[in-house]
Parts: C-alpha cells; sequence; structure tokens
C-alpha cells in the first residue's frame, strides 16, 4: 500500500466498520450503506479527497450475496492518491444516501446507477432513466434482466424469422 | 423523319418527361446530416476530397430535414433515438430516400441486444443497403450510385 494512504485508511478503520484490501497496489475499504457519506466526507475534508473519479455498481447474483456493491474511487489531485471504496448491498430495490451533496458530478453516475442497476439514492436532486427511454421497464445491467436479443437468421430459418420480424410498411 | 429529328435538326433535345425528372433528382440528391456513430466518420469522409461526394450533387448536407432528399442512417439506431428518428423522415417532403448505411443500420451489425433497434427497416423503408462495419467511402459512394440507379428506373407515378 501506499504509506501516504496509511493514514486516510487508519482514521477511517477508527471511525467507521471499514474493512481494507489491497491488490496489486490499490486500497479498497468496504464500507456499509449509512457510513458511506461520513466516510466520503471524513476523506474529503481531513485528507484531500476532491475528486470523485468512479461511481458504478457491479452486480454479483447469484454467486455472491449481498448482491450489488457500489464502487467508488476517490482522488486527490494535490497528493495524487486514489482510493477505493465499496458498499455491498441487496435487495429488490436497495436503498443508499447519495454523494451529490458532496461530489457535483455524482449526479448523472447516480441517475445511470438508478437506470441500469435500479439502486435507489436517497437525496439525489432528480434520480430518473438517462440511458434508456424514460418509460422502459427493468434495470438492463442486473443479471436477471434477459439479454433482449434477436435470433440470428441461418439460411434454414431465414423465411421464419423475417415472418415475424416488425417492418416498417411506409 | 420523325418528330425528334426534326426538332434535332432546329437545336431541340429531347427526352421523356420522366427521364429528365429523374435525371435532375438524382443530380441535385441533398443529404440530411443524420451521422449517429463511427459510420458518420465513414461519410465525412466521403463528403471531404478524396472521395467527393459533392461530384453527385451532394455538395451540402442539409441538418433540417424539411430541405433534404436523401436520409444516410449512418450507425447504430438505439431505441431512444427509434422515435426521434422516424419523426425526422416523416418531416423530410416528397421525394425522399434512405440509404440504410453500414451494418447496424441495416441488420443490428454486431450489437444483438436489448437496447439497439434491430435494423432501421424495422422503422421507415430503406431503398439501398451499403454493408461494411464502416463501409469505406467507396463503398458508400456505390450504394449512392445503386440509388442513382434506381431513381432512374422510377416512374413518374411513385411520387406522384
Amino acid at each position: 500500500m501506499n504509506e501516504e494512504l496509511q493514514p486516510a485508511v487508519t482514521a477511517l478503520k477508527e471511525r467507521f466498520d471499514a474493512r481494507a484490501e489491497e491488490f496489486r497496489g490499490q486500497t479498497t475499504l468496504f464500507l456499509p450503506s449509512d457510513q458511506i457519506v461520513e466516510a466520503c466526507q471524513t476523506l474529503h475534508d481531513d485528507f484531500g479527497f476532491d475528486f470523485l473519479e468512479v461511481e458504478t455498481a457491479v452486480d454479483y447474483w447469484p454467486k455472491q450475496n449481498p448482491r450489488f456493491h457500489i464502487v467508488y474511487q476517490l482522488y486527490s489531485i494535490q497528493k495524487q492518491l486514489r482510493i477505493g471504496l465499496r458498499v455491498p448491498i441487496s435487495g429488490q430495490t436497495p436503498s443508499l444516501p447519495s454523494l451529490t451533496g458532496l461530489y457535483a458530478n455524482a449526479n448523472w453516475r447516480e441517475r445511470e446507477i438508478w437506470d441500469m442497476f435500479g439502486i435507489h439514492f436517497e437525496g439525489h436532486p432528480d434520480l430518473r432513466r438517462i440511458l434508456m427511454p424514460h418509460d422502459w421497464e427493468g434495470h438492463p445491467l442486473r443479471k436477471d434482466y434477459p439479454l433482449g436479443y434477436e435470433e440470428v437468421q441461418f439460411s434454414f430459418n431465414a423465411e421464419e424469422i423475417d415472418q415475424d420480424k416488425p417492418y416498417a410498411k411506409e | 423523319m420523325g418528330i425528334e429529328q426534326k426538332a434535332a435538326n432546329l437545336g431541340f433535345a429531347t427526352m421523356r418527361l420522366e427521364q429528365a425528372v429523374n435525371w435532375a433528382r438524382t443530380y441535385a440528391m441533398w443529404p440530411m446530416l443524420f451521422g449517429l456513430a463511427c459510420c458518420a466518420i465513414e461519410m465525412m469522409a466521403g463528403q471531404a476530397a478524396k472521395h467527393d461526394m459533392s461530384r453527385f450533387g451532394m455538395e451540402l448536407m442539409r441538418a433540417t430535414p424539411r430541405q433534404s432528399d436523401l436520409m444516410i442512417i449512418s450507425g447504430r439506431v438505439t431505441r431512444k433515438m427509434a422515435p426521434v428518428l422516424r419523426l425526422l423522415y416523416d418531416q423530410m417532403p416528397e421525394p425522399k430516400w434512405v440509404v440504410s448505411m453500414g451494418d447496424c443500420a441495416s441488420c443490428g451489425g454486431i450489437f444483438n441486444n436489448y437496447a439497439i433497434v434491430q435494423g432501421v427497416d424495422e422503422i421507415m423503408p430503406v431503398d439501398v443497403y451499403v454493408a461494411g462495419c464502416p463501409p469505406r467511402p467507396e463503398a458508400l459512394v456505390h450504394g449512392i450510385l445503386t440509388l442513382h440507379e434506381k431513381v432512374r428506373g422510377e416512374s413518374l407515378k411513385t411520387w406522384a
């Protein structure tokens, strides 16, 4: 682990229930969902992590429970340090507090997570779909969402597929 | 002596009205600026100096559908974009033609999933399909020439 990160990691381990993991020089801290905003506030104010680089989610269904991990990556522009945070969360419509009060660019990222995974963010000013059409049902990047592909037309089934396919007439 | 030869001796060139109309439509077809994705780059390359589409009358690409004749759909069409595309197609005045450029516009390309329309002919009638990912500018020019042949063969009743 980068030695300059050590004070930040130690502080977070003391104040919150953080568990640290390190892989190939990258440090990741696992936090519960109700402490994430305070942890990011601490990192922002006391340790100078002023840039939210990454905020995405992963779905590990059905292999892992809890199913979703929300992944954050904070960067300190002054010290050039990166730290990763993960929040494991589960449920059909899970919910956790939003980081928009702290980092303004979390706005669209959380909208994307809502659109693709169905994870609700409390305190988000404008949580609606951003990539899919606004009246779309379902959250596409969940592992139990169907792939939605069309059957490939080979020579033996081309005519059958052709008859069912909706062509525009005029 | 037929009337054509008589008129030609007097200095008049004669042709059928259908031929004249189709010739005019072919050589002044203004495409609509509709580049969606990577194929748009090849369309721009087709419009640029080396492969010049303004040789065929497509000097300007109109951004407004109200003043364009041809819609070259270059790129993937998402389900979110599909109603917009249909709206723009409906806003074009007749006569109008559609060239589906590239694999994604013709059949969905490599993207066989929930988000991409599997071929733009699910939304609008297409005249010429140009295959390629992306098609070279020469392939697009070949598609335009195929469209020209199609237009030359049209009768007046098609758009009357």
